[in-house]
């Protein structure tokens, strides 16, 4: 059930991270139609199978177009969204699991396209909806229904992953904070270019990490997320890498390049060739 | 007296310019009026091994590559053994000597092909030494090769007067080589030129032609033979506002890309193999049950796995049809000819557009890269079908439209909502309600299956061919098969044999009155390049008594063959009605 349709059958545990990055995604949407004056049916969601891809169905308000596609696949349907109308504000929700694991192959081939989408990834460190499974940012070691006797694999750093790649605006943050979070998703939005926010969304059920994430005085634990300072300069790699070798989780935009997008590149190189007819590519063959 | 059809084979290592010569001897024949068609095979890697091009050149209209060999050109001794087996009685074999030698007496004869060529000071003319020699067996003019040299080489170079030069030469050279050798195959009649306009192209090329002509906007591809040179065609020719191609990552990325294209509102389309279509089958099943509109080309190979990608097999029907998990079956246009890949390629489209859906063209190797000279289609004439959009009386709000709602039949579908318009959705590959919300509720499965079905049956008025129909069985290939199968049909019919003729590309669905036809007969034979007869097998599943005969070597059918294959079958159905 969602505030819109009493029909539909699926919900968010209690506390699940997704709720705010939800509002988080509501807000940044508004704030970019209202910028470029334009209808809220131009923004297109393309959503991974999960519990963060039901994001799409859960928006509240007026409705933008949503595709919510197959297990893994947000990247090659938002790359078609996005060059057959590249008027349209295309933005990708999907977790850890759809974008790290059945779907990281598709992450490389954007990055080097520079494809220009904003991806909101919810990372709980877990598969929840098929019910606790590890998943690829499950820490070593750690104890899931599929790994009974501990997490064989090393876990996958996300923001290094996204900085060998080449992805060319990358932003780290977590669900406590939808205002920060807004804002973040939408200077992703501006950004011409292949855009990830990768949101630190702690599954209740599953992975509550909540207290390490934020930290708690009380119990002794020192949070984990930390402020990027001010005077960081994110269009410098060296020092996105040197915010990336820090212990804990940056909080902000960590790299931001200013490469040309692939509606950019398209344009240069394809607007010198000349175009052709149907029935002029016809008379090619002729006898 | 003369001949209306030869069979010129040209067989060598790859790079020794086996296709280029029968390329250029079909066109040379096609450009006075001949009807040619060309066959190839050639190895799976980027030079050497072995390799075959054959020209079938006649009067009339050519249907298939031809049974058996009237000359064999050998560039080199391992082709010479390997494809002397198929020359006919009288045929000759012309030979490069500078590779082999062959004991004279027999019915063949050397050429010294490059050192002839190096004699009019062009060593790349030995294309035309050869060509010149044929010709002179078959009594063919040389002015037809003459014209075509001029015709393909003038090309506004201050060189082309000195190419032109050597490559007459060289045919000169070549034509008094084969006079000398004493052999003489047969006549060559005049040619019976057409009257309309007409145009030469490859299957592959058809089929891309087609779509672009029907409006295709968008396009991803990932190389694969044999249907990399769709890909190639699109990077070159789909160019200008509006339109999109892309080498993508793999076929996963593909039918992503397509139908987030689709769904955007753009006519999208990629071409595939096998390997490709494997990949691509949890696509499709989105494509279906979000219903977007889009179109795979699957241009077949030898399969399963990597199978045999440089040869031509039928053996992805099942594969096309019900590609996907759950309950699916797409809609499936088969091209039988050159020809029909132009028209299978834009009507693709259409289909796709008219029932929102995907929609899959099964080409094959053997049709794909086939050359032939064609009736030139008339794109004035060419239906080209546009998509329902949804816009509510123009006031461009939101006015609670659900796209998927009931749906049950009627003469269109139900207009579909395109991102940036009114009537938002979500395009959901979990079931869903009218307005794509996920729902296990029965009701709306039950309600979204019948639809999904519903709906293909907006594109059961196909066109298809029939022959005598009152006979009691009928012959109906699909595909390649059309082409010796018919042949096969018109050699029983002179046998005195009473068998009909049935044939059409639109398999899925069938033309409705075809399937009524077919359901009407006591047998139905289906010639196909597959091991389990997958359309018969598909066939019985519509209640129609069909069985196969099947060839699974890799190599398209063999008319004369077809022909026994397919008489032994029909006097045991006349022995056994008897026996009843």
């Amino acid at each position: 059930m969602s505030a819109r349709n009493e029909e539909y059958d699926f919900k968010w545990c209690p506390g699940c991270g997704d709720f705010g990055v939800r509002r988080a995604l509501e807000w940044a949407l508004e704030a970019y139609d209202a910028k470029h004056e334009q209808k809220h049916s131009m923004n297109v969601v393309v959503a991974g199978i999960g519990c963060s891809g039901n994001m799409v169905h859960l928006l509240e308000g007026e409705q933008p177009f949503g595709l919510h596609g197959i297990h893994g696949r947000t990247l090659p349907l938002a790359f078609g969204v996005k060059m057959a109308r590249p008027e349209l504000n295309t933005v990708v929700v999907a977790g850890d699991g759809d974008f790290l694991s059945i779907g990281g192959e598709h992450i490389a081939p954007q990055a080097a396209r520079n494809l220009d989408i904003a991806c909101v990834i919810m990372d709980n460190g877990v598969y929840g909806l098929t019910k606790g499974q590890s998943s690829p940012t499950t820490k070593f070691g750690v104890k899931t229904s599929s790994t009974p006797h501990g997490k064989i694999e090393s876990e996958v750093f996300p923001l290094k992953l996204y900085m060998s790649l080449g992805v060319s605006f990358i932003a780290s943050h977590y669900s406590s904070k939808p205002k920060e979070l807004a804002k973040l998703i939408g200077q992703a939005m501006e950004h011409r270019g292949f855009a990830i926010v990768h949101v630190q969304s702690p599954c209740t059920t599953y992975n509550d990490n909540y207290d390490q994430l934020k930290g708690d005085p009380k119990k002794g634990i020192a949070p984990l997320v930390w402020d990027i300072p001010a005077d960081h300069d994110p269009s410098s790699h060296q020092a996105a890498e040197d915010i990336l070798n820090r212990p804990g989780i940056p909080i902000g935009i960590i790299y931001k390049g200013d490469a040309p997008s692939l509606e950019d590149r398209q344009n240069e190189i394809r607007s010198k060739v000349k175009a052709r007819t149907p029935e002029q590519l016809l008379e090619t063959y002729a006898l | 007296m003369q001949s209306h059809d030869f069979v010129i084979r040209f067989a060598g290592d790859g790079g020794q310019g086996v296709v280029t010569s029968a390329d250029a001897f079909a066109r040379t024949a096609a450009q006075v009026g001949y009807h040619v068609q060309t066959f190839s095979t050639f190895p799976s890697q980027i030079l050497g091994g072995p390799t075959m091009s054959q020209v079938r050149i006649s009067t009339n209209p050519v249907l298939s590559p031809g049974d058996q060999v009237d000359i064999l050109v050998a560039f080199n001794e391992d082709a010479y053994k390997f494809h002397s087996p198929d020359l006919r009685k009288g045929g000759v074999i012309i030979y490069n000597a500078e590779q082999f030698q062959l004991p004279t007496g027999g019915s063949s004869f050397g050429i010294k092909v490059d050192e002839m060529a190096k004699t009019t000071g062009n060593a790349r003319a030995s294309n035309m030494v050869v060509i010149g020699a044929v010709a002179v067996l078959i009594e063919m003019p040389l002015d037809y090769i003459e014209a075509y040299v001029k015709a393909r080489f003038t090309r506004g170079r201050a060189e082309d007067a000195g190419i032109i030069e050597s490559n007459i030469k060289a045919i000169r050279l070549g034509a008094e080589a084969g006079k000398g050798s004493g052999f003489h195959v047969g006549e060559l009649a005049p040619p019976n030129p057409p009257k309309h306009k007409q145009i030469m192209i490859t299957g592959n090329a058809a089929v891309a032609l087609g779509a672009a002509a029907a409006g295709l906007e968008f396009y991803a591809g990932y190389p694969i033979s044999p249907a990399t040179t769709v890909l190639v065609w699109m990077e070159n020719n789909l160019i200008g506002k509006g339109k999109f191609v892309y080498q993508v990552s793999s076929e996963i990325e593909a039918i992503g890309a397509l139908i987030g294209a689709g769904f955007s509102g753009k006519k999208a389309m990629t071409a595939t193999a096998g390997p490709g279509l494997s990949l691509m089958s949890e696509g499709l099943g989105l494509a279906w049950m979000a219903e977007i509109p889009c179109v795979v080309v699957d241009v077949q190979r030898g399969g399963p796995a990597t199978g045999l990608p440089t040869k031509t097999e039928q053996s992805d029907l099942l594969a096309c049809m019900h590609p996907a998990h759950g309950d699916v079956k797409l809609p499936v246009i088969a091209p039988g000819s050159v020809e029909e890949c132009f028209y299978a390629g834009a009507m693709a489209l259409n289909w796709a557009e008219r029932y929102q859906g995907p929609v899959i063209v099964i080409s094959e190797f053997q049709i794909a890269e086939r050359t032939q000279n064609i009736p030139r289609p008339d794109l004035g004439k060419l239906a080209i079908e546009n998509r329902r959009t949804y816009s509510p009386n123009g006031n461009g709000q939101q006015d609670g439209f659900k796209r998927y709602s009931d749906w049950f039949g009627g003469e269109e579908m139900l207009p579909m909502p395109v991102p940036g318009g009114p009537g938002a959705y979500v395009a959901n590959g979990s079931e869903h309600d009218e307005i794509g919300d996920t729902t296990h509720l029965p009701q709306h499965h039950v309600r979204l299956t019948e639809r999904r079905f519903a709906k293909v049956k907006l594109l059961s008025d196909g066109a298809f061919e029939a022959e005598h129909t009152d006979a009691p069985a009928l012959i109906m290939p699909w595909g390649s098969g059309k082409g010796s199968g018919y042949e096969a049909y018109l050699q029983l019919r002179k046998q005195g044999i009473d068998v009909g003729w049935a044939y059409t590309m639109f398999l899925n669905p069938l033309p409705e009155k075809l399937l009524a036809l077919l359901r009407s007969k006591d047998l139905i034979i289906v010639p196909e390049l597959n091991y389990q007869g997958q359309w018969s097998g598909l066939l019985r599943w519509q209640n129609v008594r069909a069985e196969s005969i099947t060839q699974f070597t890799g190599l398209p059918f063999k008319t004369g063959e077809l022909t026994q294959r397919l008489a032994a079958r029909l006097s045991q159905r006349r022995e056994a009605k008897v026996h009843a």
